[in-house]
């Protein structure tokens, strides 16, 4: 009898058990993910830069977002479109609720797209991104009209990157509100918990996401810059996934079994500027060092000669050990605006010699390459490598690589002649208005042309594009606008990076164009 | 006594103020952060509309004293890149620092006097020779290149200790510490060793070079001579003779490993003041390494007033402030 | 009757009878041997990117590229000959190191003996520099450097002599303030002897025993302190590699198994301190009379 009750008890302890373990299973779907950079702040409006609009994302909402190709998808907007040509309406997500329980209104939006006016003093504010609206009209609690002064067809675009903030929640509230929690109420798939600054950032699911339900309870981002720290983490088990892997890691990590790789192609592209404004740019010269008569980058023949030069394939294969495609186009292939039938221009120093030769440098010059070494994946690598390519045709270079800190106040100081820069964009022609446009600071036009390549047939075509507000019509123009500009080689294109993320082997991840980590988006096997 | 440190502390204010323009001035010369952090997509009027906004258009004499007048009320400006106080940022790093450097500074100067001591009491055993050369070792790789080899080694390859970050913290005496945990140790042990190894072989050459002159002086032999004790001769004796260059290196090395903790802590991904000041230092958030900066030089001026003490206390022949006034 | 031995005689056979330092001295020689033939020994001018391709990068040591070089210890990420860039690179590491040193030393010898021979104001001004010194982290000063100058050798050394000559004028000083205090000195000033006479003949070589210990050191710190600015991306230029700058490129490389990259650099400058701390310490103790009885 005493030992049946006994067994009886211990099974009955046992299913306990097993439940328990059950539930506790159930309980304990965490995520801890390795990030690459610090998130300096919490506040969505402060500080536009990747880690920390990373970050934002898990919290917040925009009324635009972008899908995993880097296109346009409905987020707390369900549809817009341009009732007339100065005139967006936004249809909102009904039924969505705040962090805190209360409801999701035209309100909120206009308070969020108010408050980063309000937040100027930033070294890379949001304000940018809302200075084309002139009015914004509330119709009923689903419907807003927001006008602009001149038909504009990027305003879906730049409100994307306009996170909704609670107006209850964040009215009069601080970075540091942000920061603690208080006022860190969005709409997103994860309520924030803690937040250690320079440590981790610790996060819950938002059960009622209107998204649908993310698949862990608990995600946990590990702030690991350094890169052996954040493989050393992966490895050893203390995260669960890592971003950006360094590409001298990835063969290794692809061949162990214990981890999976996910990989997209990136909306980087890696390019080389050249200055076509001045008769004697700095550090060019002569072999022997005397100035040139001529600038040589303001004939495009040189600058053919110079991207037939170089070795794409060597570069993307050796570099890059294959974590690249070579680049026709100045954005990659996913992106709005690419056109198919430019295609990387192929190697071929043979003719680039003739090319040279034909514009007058038989023997060709000497110049300096600059570069980071901080700031794009292997940069100073692939400056190194484009200069060896061009010593093969007789361009002698002398690479200089330095910090980020230093570099863009360089190039914005027109200290170089040859540079190399990565660029992302949403969509095609806002990457050649601001890299290949005529530099015109009353239009905003050629931000980042640091060669001062000018074209007034393409800036025509891009002022007709962005005031087209027909998606397929704007796209037909983009294309046609960079069939044209790139004709000219008016920069020296390289390759598109991909991204890259490493798992456990039990989580799949789908892989993201605009190189964002997002603990929602990785799922368990 | 009194009237020497309150004249040091008055030089101190001067020493402040001129770390403060030499840092404004340098940090002009380098660039803005606005160039560095601004969003790709934005056009010439942003960027312009950026800079004005923090006041990085002005003439530089201009911002300087709008930073004069504030820090002289207490305020020395919010973070570009955090948008909280600067001060607030640095002191949330500190312990962590602290921590950091007193554990490196513990193990080389427990470990190094000893070993030191024994290397110049037998210069010519196997020993003193092992200690010596092993010594070298210390200081001729460069510490990141030894830090990724630890991480490989016991991180990665062993899996003995975390591969970095800080352990959990608990607090003592309102300051939060990571040393009283079994985990917080285990964190600590590879970054600690990291930054302990440069300072542990200066000491105990330092240490071993001071032995074998003191041995020789007059005043050994003679104590030697009364008769004293080995033990005494080189506890007392010997001792407090190398002690002067020794408390000097030791009170500059630990300033500086207080400071430059840069390159292990970025490295270990422990996340104190060093790794904050290299972030700080990428994007040019001026106030944030101005007042850093001013915390640390203040640590100097501590540091090396408590080290010209010592020596007033070690050697009387040492008057304090040089010998004319 | 015996002749007897000249002082430059007696060093030299004091300093023979240690073999460790006779090694170290051999190896002392053959580094400087290569960095100085360096051009004439190195199967391929490493920094002479018209020779580097490219698709020879990272090859294991032992492997031919694709002109039929073979590379001893492997290559870089642009393949470099690292046996190549190890005799390159010393040549640069070692003028960094010793000049840098040396500079800094002068430097430093003048400003701590001044502080500590006068004192007062001058002690107070000199120290509260030096002090400023101490706490600006060399990254900055590299970075200003950088900025104001451009990249090159001369513009790194420059900078590690800006970060170091503090730490030998605080040396120096506060072994000068021991010696001003001791009868000698004293002696000498009570003689009328003039400032410059009683610093150099008397205070000077009395502070220098501590210093050499400090400055043997030093140079090894000053090769690794520019390996350090190389890891923060503001060291030497990236086509021309010092050992420090081989190491750092190599340590990208570390954790995916390409270890020779950084491996055998991290080797040559291994050897390198290693020789001239063994020659040093010897040298210091035959130059030091009292520890000759």
């Amino acid at each position: 009898m005493a030992v049946r009750t006994a067994r009886f008890a211990l099974s009955c302890l046992v299913c306990v058990a097993l439940s328990l373990a059950g539930a506790l299973s159930a309980v304990a779907a965490e995520l801890r993910i390795g990030l690459a950079a610090d998130v300096t702040s919490l506040d969505p409006h402060f500080l536009n830069v990747a880690p920390n609009n990373d970050a934002a994302w898990h919290i917040f909402d925009a009324l635009v977002h972008v899908d995993a190709n880097a296109r346009l998808i409905p987020g707390l907007a369900v549809s817009w479109r341009a009732i007339n040509p100065t005139t967006w309406e936004f249809k909102l997500r009904k039924g969505v609720k705040f962090h805190d329980g209360s409801d999701f209104t035209a309100e909120d939006v206009i308070f969020s797209l108010e408050r980063p006016a309000t937040l100027a003093a930033s070294p890379g504010p949001f304000s940018g991104f809302v200075k084309a609206i002139v009015a914004k009209k509330i119709i009923d609690p689903w419907t807003l009209q927001l006008k602009t002064a001149v038909p504009y067809a990027m305003l879906p675009y730049d409100l994307d990157s306009i996170f909704i903030v609670s107006k209850k929640a964040a009215a009069g509230a601080s970075t540091e509100d942000f920061n603690s929690g208080k006022a860190a109420i969005g709409t997103g798939p994860y309520k924030l918990l803690r937040f250690a600054r320079g440590d981790r950032i610790e996060l819950a699911r938002n059960d009622a996401y209107w998204g649908g339900k993310s698949p862990w309870d608990k995600v946990t981002l590990r702030i690991l810059p350094a890169d052996t720290a954040r493989i050393a983490a992966l490895l050893a088990g203390d995260v669960d996934a890592i971003e950006s892997i360094p590409t001298a890691d990835l063969t290794r990590l692809k061949a162990n079994p214990n981890f999976r790789l996910e990989q997209k192609v990136s909306w980087r592209t890696m390019l080389l500027h050249m200055d076509q404004y001045r008769d004697h740019p700095p550090h060019l010269a002569d072999k022997a060092g005397k100035p040139l008569a001529k600038n040589p980058f303001k004939d495009a023949r040189v600058r053919l000669a110079i991207s037939k030069a170089i070795n794409r394939k060597a570069i993307v294969e050796r570099v890059m050990e294959g974590n690249a495609i070579a680049a026709g186009n100045l954005v990659s292939p996913p992106v709005f605006g690419h056109v198919a039938a430019l295609k990387a221009e192929s190697y071929d120093p043979q003719a680039a010699k003739q090319l040279l030769a034909a514009a007058g440098f038989p023997d060709g010059f000497a110049l300096t390459l600059d570069a980071p070494n901080d700031r794009y994946v292997n940069d100073e690598q692939i400056a190194q490598a484009v200069a060896q390519m061009l010593a093969r045709i007789g361009i002698r270079i002398k690479v200089e690589t330095m910090p980020a800190s230093v570099y863009f106040a360089k190039a914005r100081a027109g200290d170089f002649s040859f540079a190399l820069l990565g660029w992302g964009s949403f969509s095609g022609d806002l990457a050649l208005r601001a890299l290949v446009a005529t530099q015109n600071a009353a239009t905003g036009y050629g931000a980042w042309n640091w060669g001062h390549y000018s074209n007034p047939k393409l800036d025509a075509l891009l002022e007709q594009d962005f005031a087209t507000l027909n998606d397929d019509k704007r796209e037909a123009l983009a294309c046609e606008a960079a069939t044209l500009a790139l004709k000219d080689t008016p920069v020296i294109l390289l390759h598109h990076q991909l991204a890259s993320w490493a798992m456990k082997k039990s989580l799949t991840y789908a892989a993201r164009t605009d190189e964002y980590t997002f603990a929602r988006d990785f799922r368990p096997r | 006594m009194a009237a020497f440190v309150i004249r040091r502390l008055l030089q101190s204010v001067l020493v402040l103020w001129l770390m403060s323009l030499l840092v404004f001035v340098g940090v002009y010369a380098i660039g803005n952060p606005v160039d560095i952090l601004i969003n790709p997509q934005a056009d010439q009027a942003d960027i312009a509309r950026a800079i004005a906004a923090l006041g990085l258009d002005q003439p530089l004499w201009q911002q300087y004293l709008t930073f004069l007048r504030q820090a002289l009320l207490g305020d020395l400006g919010k973070s570009f890149a955090y948008n909280i106080p600067a001060l607030q940022l640095i002191l949330e790093r500190m312990p962590a620092t602290l921590e950091l450097a007193l554990a490196a500074a513990a193990v080389a100067v427990l470990l190094g006097i000893p070993l030191g001591l024994w290397a110049g009491l037998a210069p010519d055993s196997w020993a003193g020779k092992l200690i010596m050369s092993g010594s070298i070792l210390g200081f001729s790789l460069p510490t990141f290149w030894v830090g990724l080899l630890l991480i490989m080694l016991f991180a990665v390859e062993l899996g003995w200790l975390p591969s970095g970050g800080r352990g959990p913290t608990s607090l003592l005496l309102g300051i939060p510490v990571s040393f009283l945990s079994w985990e917080g140790i285990r964190h600590l042990i590879l970054p600690a060793t990291n930054l302990a190894l440069f300072k542990l072989s200066l000491i105990i050459r330092l240490t071993q070079a001071g032995t074998r002159e003191a041995l020789l002086q007059d005043y050994v032999k003679f104590a030697r001579a009364k008769g004293l004790s080995n033990a005494r001769v080189v506890g007392v004796h010997v001792l407090k003779n190398i002690l002067i260059p020794i408390v000097t290196v030791i009170g500059l090395e630990f300033g500086s490993v207080i400071a430059f903790a840069i390159v292990t802590e970025s490295i270990f991904g422990w996340p104190g003041m060093g790794k904050l000041i290299i972030d700080s230092i990428n994007v040019l958030d001026r106030p944030v390494i101005v007042a850093y900066l001013l915390i640390v030089v203040s640590l100097f001026i501590l540091i090396n007033l408590a080290v010209d003490i010592v020596y007033s206390l070690l050697d009387p022949r040492v008057r304090l402030g040089g010998a004319t006034d | 009757m015996e002749r007897e031995p000249t002082p430059l005689q007696r060093l030299v056979a004091d300093f023979a009878r240690s073999r460790l330092a006779l090694a170290g001295l051999a190896l002392l020689a053959l580094i400087l041997l290569a960095a100085v033939f360096a051009p004439l020994i190195a199967p391929q001018n490493p920094y002479d990117l018209a020779q580097l391709d490219v698709l020879d990068g990272r090859l294991p040591p032992g492997s031919k590229s694709g002109n039929g070089l073979t590379f001893w210890l492997g290559s870089d990420d642009q393949g470099r000959d690292i046996l190549s860039g190890i005799f390159y690179g010393l040549r640069i590491s070692l003028l960094v190191g010793v000049v840098s040193t040396l500079c800094a030393l002068a430097i430093g010898l003048a400003a701590g003996l001044c502080a500590a021979y006068f004192g007062g104001r001058t002690d107070s001004v000199i120290m509260r520099l030096v002090d400023i010194q101490l706490s600006f982290p060399s990254i900055l000063i590299a970075l200003i450097l950088l900025a104001l100058l451009g990249q090159g050798v001369d513009k790194t050394i420059f900078a590690l002599i800006m970060v170091q000559w503090a730490y030998y004028a605080r040396t120096v000083r506060a072994t000068a303030l021991i010696e001003r205090g001791k009868e000698y000195i004293e002696a000498a000033m009570c003689l009328a002897l003039p400032p410059a006479r009683i610093v150099l003949r008397h205070l000077l070589p009395n502070c220098l025993p501590p210093l050499i210990v400090v400055a043997t050191v030093q140079v090894a710190a000053a090769i690794a302190l520019e390996a350090t600015l190389s890891y923060l991306g503001i060291g030497v230029p990236i086509t021309e590699p010092s050992l420090g700058l081989l190491i750092k490129n190599g340590f990208d490389y570390m954790l995916a198994g390409q270890y020779w990259i950084s491996f055998y650099p991290g080797v040559a400058l291994l050897l390198t301190i290693v020789a001239i701390n063994l020659v040093a310490d010897r040298l210091r103790d035959v130059l030091n009379p009292r520890l000759q009885q």
